[in-house]
């Protein structure tokens, strides 16, 4: 298989007594949909938020295009090409669509914010996700639906042709038109090279885009599989109990108490 | 370009509902902007609506209210609460808040006055020294509040203890320093000469004009999101009769007894706040810095995600504020004259927050210009000016203030709730 665009190794993660992340490895290729799957609090989350720099990590290492990077923020990975969509979404409530979208990375012209320019990709990446349902691209974000909100985050990401793509739960406010947009672009952006990560809930959603699932379970990687090889079923049974047949965790009293 | 079509029959890929006809007449621009109110989005209309009670109240109530006389000296009492207030609009942006900036002002203008007296300094050196005091005082309650997470509240509350202490171990109880640098005081006294004045005018009116019709095009040219032509006319002319007003107004003779002594022409204090507002307005529209204030108040936690310096940008916020406070400070000493003190220790601070408000700066963060802060001055210093005519004791000034503060921050927060139910 082609090496890894994006890698994580042994990553543990702490919050305090909670241990969040145990031995964590984590691996995104080009060109292919990886899903992260697991239950409520599994911490998908927390890796997502330690691949996007905003925490860090207790051991372990992070590996892009096979050379160990080092991050220190939200700036560093960007800087790599890897833009995330939230769970949360992030997004500013008082600003418009435009300006949430250029957050942190505004073009200028001498001193001043080049909005022309700004508003311009704008509109040209909305369009090209086919958002029909926005009424300007001036509102201001607070005005915005959920669905919309989260379009806006999901274009917000892809705006910067970037290299890998993570979406946490892109789809959990949408409705059924706006889930298959997603899903197709997901698909699209993966078939331009991307790596790109989708966390979903949705098994059919994951069996139908994804190449590879990633399981975690307890926050410890419970199989990291590609999709053909395992079926709806099975990846329930990851989620839920850890393991699933020749997959999974290995029976251990240590561990099985966690 | 993708967008561009003259056919809305066809719901194009990216025909966002209505950009295309967004705004194109007076008519939309008028339901847009009822529909903003509606939803609770009231901007500075409150402390205009307000502003044109109290000229009618106190104009039916005195006839040397609406004097010349009385307008300009109304201009120059304004003039140092609107400059707090436009400092405050930094920290408020943020939700935070700046107990301490009067002192602050009060502090920076009792060592502006010393270096005056003391030690024969250049006006300028001595101006920069003070608003170099009231940048550190800022720097110190930004630092303690980032990283030590206490909160604004708080922090400012020991500064506002704390800096009273600098006037006092400086000047002494019951002291004063007299406050006549021919500059500095004749900000207060002195006015523009009128043909300085009217040039000014007309060059502040046509910048606007170009600006804004330049803007129109280049905007209309590329199909972006832009105000209708009449509209921007509109809006030109208004500025227009109310600059060119204003300027009539104070380039007329308005001295009690004219034929004895000829008062004319723009108080020093108009150009220094005018000045301050183009420049805060450039900051806080066109600039990266002033975008990013706006997305550390509306949300934090997202600025931080898309890699914003939430820590730069706060007390970048408090070192703005505290050297506003001491530009209002040294303000403050020109109008009266000297510094003693008590000085900032009094009402100015709570004149200047109540002023922010009103203009339609939001208490809860994100929102704010610091054309509110003009605006918003107007109407506080309107207040003691009218009831001082009237010959009212202090203390209705002081209720009639403080009820005029709590009416704003509860038209902020009514009309916060309306844009979270309605979403404007
Ligand atoms: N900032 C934090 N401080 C302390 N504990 C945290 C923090 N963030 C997450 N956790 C804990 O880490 C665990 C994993 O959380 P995470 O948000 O990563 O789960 P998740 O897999 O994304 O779940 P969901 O499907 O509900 O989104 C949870 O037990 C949560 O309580
Ligand atoms: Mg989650």
């Amino acid at each position: 298989m082609a090496q890894p665009l994006l890698e994580l190794r042994g990553v543990n993660k702490s919050f305090g007594v909670a241990h969040v992340l145990h031995d964590v490895d984590f691996a995104v290729y080009p060109g292919q949909v990886t899903a992260l799957v697991g239950d409520n609090g599994a911490g998908k989350s927390t890796l997502v938020k330690i691949i996007a720099g905003i925490y860090g990590r207790d051991t372990g290492d992070y590996l892009f295009d096979g050379q160990s990077v080092n991050v220190h923020g939200p700036r560093d990975v960007a800087a790599l090409g890897v833009e995330v969509v939230y769970q949360d979404l992030a997004l500013c409530e008082n600003l418009d669509i435009v300006e949430n979208m250029f957050l942190g990375r505004e073009e200028t012209k001498g001193i001043t914010l080049d909005e022309v320019a700004m508003e311009s990709r704008a509109r040209e990446t909305l369009a090209s996700l086919s958002v029909r349902t926005v009424k300007s691209v001036r509102q201001s974000v607070s005005s915005l639906s959920g669905g919309q909100r989260q379009t806006v985050a999901i274009a917000k990401a892809v705006l910067w042709n970037s290299k890998v793509v993570l979406l946490d739960e892109p789809t959990a406010a949408l409705g059924v038109a706006q889930t298959r947009q997603v899903l197709d672009l997901v698909r699209r952006l993966a078939d331009r090279g991307l790596g790109v990560v989708l966390i979903s809930h949705n098994m059919g959603d994951v069996m139908e885009v994804a190449d590879r699932v990633t399981a975690l379970y307890l926050g410890r990687v419970a199989a990291d599989v590609h999709v053909e090889e395992v079926t709806h079923g099975r990846i329930v049974e990851l989620i839920t109990a850890g393991r699933s047949g020749d997959l999974g965790i290995a029976e251990n009293p240590a561990t099985a108490t966690v | 370009m993708s967008v561009e079509s003259d056919t809305p029959a066809k719901p194009a890929d990216g025909a966002f509902a209505s950009d295309n006809r967004q705004a194109v007449t007076l008519g939309d621009s008028a339901r847009d902007y009822v529909n903003r109110l509606r939803g609770g989005d009231m901007g500075s209309l409150p402390a205009i609506l307000g502003l044109v009670v109290l000229f009618v109240v106190f104009s039916t109530l005195h006839d040397r209210f609406l004097t010349t006389y009385n307008m300009a000296n109304l201009v120059v009492q304004a003039g140092s609460i609107i400059v707090l207030a436009m400092g405050l609009v930094f920290v408020l942006l943020l939700g935070e808040i700046d107990l301490s900036a009067g002192v602050a002002g009060g502090a920076s203008a009792c060592v502006t006055a010393l270096m005056l007296i003391d030690h024969d300094w250049h006006w300028l050196l001595a101006t920069i020294a003070g608003i170099v005091v009231g940048a550190v005082i800022g720097l110190a309650i930004g630092a303690l509040v980032s990283f030590l997470g206490i909160p604004s509240f708080v922090v400012t509350l020991a500064f506002f203890l704390a800096l009273q202490a600098i006037p006092l171990k400086l000047i002494g109880s019951g002291g004063s320093l007299r406050f006549n640098n021919e500059v500095l005081r004749g900000l207060s006294i002195k006015n523009v000469p009128v043909t300085a004045g009217w040039i000014a005018a007309v060059v502040i009116v046509l910048g606007f004009a170009a600006l804004a019709l330049w803007r129109y095009r280049s905007r209309s040219a590329r199909g972006l999101v832009h105000q209708p032509l009449p509209l921007v006319i509109i809006q030109i002319v208004v500025l227009a009769v109310i600059i060119f007003g204003l300027t009539a107004l104070l380039s007329a003779n308005r001295a009690p007894n004219p034929n004895l002594f000829n008062i004319s022409g723009i108080p020093w204090v108009l150009p220094v706040v005018i000045a301050l507002l183009l420049f805060w307005t450039f900051v806080l529209t066109r600039t990266r810095f002033g975008r990013h204030l706006y997305a550390v108040g509306g949300n934090a936690e997202a600025a931080r995600r898309a890699g914003i310096n939430v820590t730069r940008i706060r007390i970048s916020a408090f070192v703005i504020a505290s050297s506003m406070a001491a530009v209002s400070g040294l303000l403050a000493a020109s109008y009266t004259g000297k510094v003693s003190p008590g000085s900032g220790g009094g009402n100015e601070l709570l004149y200047a927050v109540a002023a922010a408000v009103i203009g339609g700066t939001s208490l809860f963060g994100g929102r704010g210009r610091a054309m509110d802060a003009v605006i918003g001055g107007l109407v506080i210093a309107t207040i003691p000016n009218g009831l001082g005519l009237l010959n009212q004791a202090a203390y209705i000034n002081l209720l009639v203030t403080g009820g005029v503060l709590l009416l704003a921050a509860s038209v902020d927060a009514i009309s916060r709730r309306r844009r979270s139910a309605a979403g404007v």
